[in-house]
């Protein structure tokens, strides 16, 4: 996973509370059984008109927004589903940051899983944002707001930690939690 | 001195392998789902890296989400266009990695969550994760039961474990007796709208109180089923008679000597007394009428008889086709669908049955009726609910999520008014357009008969 240590870039303001995933990334545009190949699927109900013309009045088909790397948006972003091609789609169309008030708890989760830092911020400081924002995530600042992140998502995301390797590396000792396990709750094991 | 621990704890510290001292856990997993939406991509980056499961007979595959739901479908319908891709795909990387594959035209198919209680899968005490964000349904049976993304299903599948923070944790007691009429549904419904879709603030929820405790299993697993709705981590419900009684003999729960060893273990796990809880609310059933969203998130649901709220947001009324000060009741609607993984077990069939019996859905409402597994549907046609609702003209469908969400292929007519038992009222999410309210099974049932959404009660004799 590519490491998150600063990022600069544009942020494209999509300020409503509540965006799904179905809204990130509708079900009917996810095709194929990959995780790549998706930013075209990303905001689709919003982003187009009939016949899958570009939508003017949506913020990514606005210059420059659609160099955008960092999205700005309300509460409870990215609840719903499940879907990890929700953060799949936002990568693949180059967003690295989403900066929000507050996330669905499984998309926050598929972010840091894949590499794209999402934080919290009061909906007064989102406000504040220019168009082009500075990160520093050792640091935990965007532009000159403070922001908290649990450490151990922090670390994850400034190593660009692969989980499963770094899981196997302890592998000894999930062998040793197993056996005692199966000894004790031997029900649990048919 | 003894720290008291909640439900929640015991079963957290029981799974806890390793602290890492940055805030988070490794957590064992005794139990992964999967099923073709999701799980088909965690399996086939799981060969592509070249891992293999660790436990593969602790890992179960189901068809639900896209498979068609005509009664003559083959193994690969799917009712998207090229859907099926992702049905070939999970048989194939399930038969690779050697995990139990469930077939769409198995006897035991059905909704990952209807299914993994019915199979005895979903056990108090194990921790069970599913890249499916309803997985919290499963907590109903006192296990401990999240959704994941895919990728951390695919860590599940080869470690054997989750990285995880602790969630806070929040206690929700449920007293008295519900009115009438009043279902785990409406109760749902009422908690997410007096709390807000975001209200959860990331808790584990523990639901306690008599009025839980008088609850059936299927009830149970409704409530919990949408505690995803309100940003909850997961929702748990201390297991108790009604649960030892449900998963009795059921095809994967503990038999003989180990079924007696599981109770032992089983009676341990409820919360202590003065066990610490990070937010704690409390419920008069009595307070919970029958409740209908009206809105395009679950939280803005209300009672079946009052105005649609003078605040409401003007993008949403326009979008659900509303105005401010009407009823509910004062709009006819153009499709009923009684399914997904909210409301489409036996009880749920019985309710709206009872309901249908002799009338007749309205002339221009599609009415459409899809059990959640192929058990209950043979169970519901034992009892001859199917020529209920065939009489009354639901369409009967085979088991899987069905209409509860649109992927392309066949739906709704945009600004189609849709009274529904699933449990996401989303813009789109039944279809382009789409307007979904979210009910109980009685509730969905009444309106088809009357063409506008209706209370029971209100529903003239046939």
């Amino acid at each position: 996973m590519r490491p998150f240590i600063k990022h600069t870039g544009i942020a494209a303001r999509f300020i409503r509370d509540n965006i799904d995933t179905d809204q990130i990334i509708p079900s009917r545009e996810m095709k194929t059984v990959s995780k790549s190949g998706l930013k075209d699927g990303l905001f689709a109900g919003q982003r187009y008109i009939s016949g899958r013309k570009s939508n003017p009045d949506f913020i990514l088909n606005q210059e420059p927004y659609g160099e955008a790397s960092i999205l700005l948006s309300g509460k409870n972003f990215g609840c719903g589903s499940s879907r990890e091609h929700a953060v799949w789609a936002l990568k693949d169309f180059g967003f690295r940051v989403v900066i929000a008030e507050s996330y669905g708890e499984i998309f926050y989760n598929n972010c840091i899983r894949n590499g794209i830092l999402a934080v919290q911020l009061s909906a007064d400081e989102i406000s504040t944002l220019g168009q082009t924002v500075k990160i520093d995530l050792p640091q935990q600042k965007i532009d000159n707001h403070y922001f908290d992140i649990p450490v151990a998502d922090k670390n994850i995301l400034i190593e660009g930690m692969d989980a499963i390797s770094a899981t196997l590396k302890q592998k000894d000792k999930i062998d040793e939690f197993f056996e005692k396990d199966e000894k004790k709750f031997g029900w649990k094991y048919p | 001195m003894h720290m008291a621990k909640t439900l929640f704890d015991k079963i957290w510290d029981a799974h806890s392998v390793l602290d890492e001292a940055d805030g988070n856990c490794l957590i064992a997993i005794d139990r992964v789902f999967l099923h073709e939406r999701t799980g088909s991509v965690a399996l086939e980056s799981i060969i592509e890296n070249g891992y293999s499961p660790r436990n593969p007979s602790a890992v179960f595959a189901t068809m639900d989400h896209i498979v068609s739901n005509k009664v003559d479908r083959k193994a690969d319908d799917s009712r998207t266009p090229d859907g099926n891709v992702f049905i070939t795909a999970t048989r194939d990387a399930a038969q690779k990695t050697g995990i139990n594959l469930i077939d769409v035209l198995d006897e035991d198919q059905g909704i990952v969550h209807v299914i993994s209680p019915e199979l005895g899968i979903a056990q108090p005490g194990l921790t069970l994760v599913c890249p499916d964000s309803h997985t919290c349904s499963q907590g109903a049976l006192g296990a401990l039961a999240w959704g994941i993304g895919s990728s951390d299903a695919e860590h599940a599948i080869v470690t054997g474990t989750l990285r995880v923070k602790k969630p806070p944790q929040m206690r929700i007691k449920v007293s008295g007796k519900f009115k009438e009429g009043v279902t785990a549904k409406d109760l749902a419904l009422h908690i997410i709208a007096k709390f807000g879709a975001a209200g959860a603030k990331r808790c584990a929820i523990e639901y306690t109180g008599n009025a839980i405790r008088e609850m059936s299993i299927e009830a149970r697993l409704t409530l919990c089923n949408m505690a995803v709705e309100f940003a909850a981590f997961t929702a748990i419900i201390a297991p108790d008679k009604v649960t030892f009684d449900y998963l009795k003999e059921r095809r994967y729960a503990p038999k003989e000597v180990a079924w007696k060893q599981a109770i032992q273990d089983w009676k341990t796990l409820f919360t202590e007394s003065g066990a610490h809880f990070d937010y704690e609310y409390e419920i008069n059933a009595e307070d919970v009428q029958p409740t209908v969203s009206w809105g395009t998130s679950p939280a803005q649901a209300i009672s079946i008889s009052s105005e649609i709220p003078e605040n409401a947001d003007k993008i949403v009324l326009d979008y659900m086709g509303l105005s401010k000060g009407t009823y509910l009741k004062d709009y006819a609607i153009g499709g009923a669908f009684i399914g997904s993984c909210t409301n489409s077990r036996l009880s749920d069939l019985r309710a709206a049955a009872q309901i249908l019996e002799g009338r007749r859905v309205k002339d221009g409402v599609t009415a459409i009726c899809v059990p959640g597994s192929m058990a209950v549907r043979r169970a519901a046609e034992a009892e001859g609910l199917d020529q209920i609702f065939l009489a009354a003209g639901f369409e009967w469908g085979v088991a899987g999520c069905a209409f509860c969400f649109y992927a392309g292929g066949n739906t709704f007519a945009p600004g189609t008014r849709v009274i529904s038992s699933t449990n996401r009222n989303f813009e789109g999410r039944q279809g382009p357009g789409v307007r979904t309210h979210l009910a109980s099974p009685a509730i969905v049932a009444a309106s088809a008969i009357a063409g506008h959404i209706c209370d029971p009660q209100n529903l003239k004799e046939a």
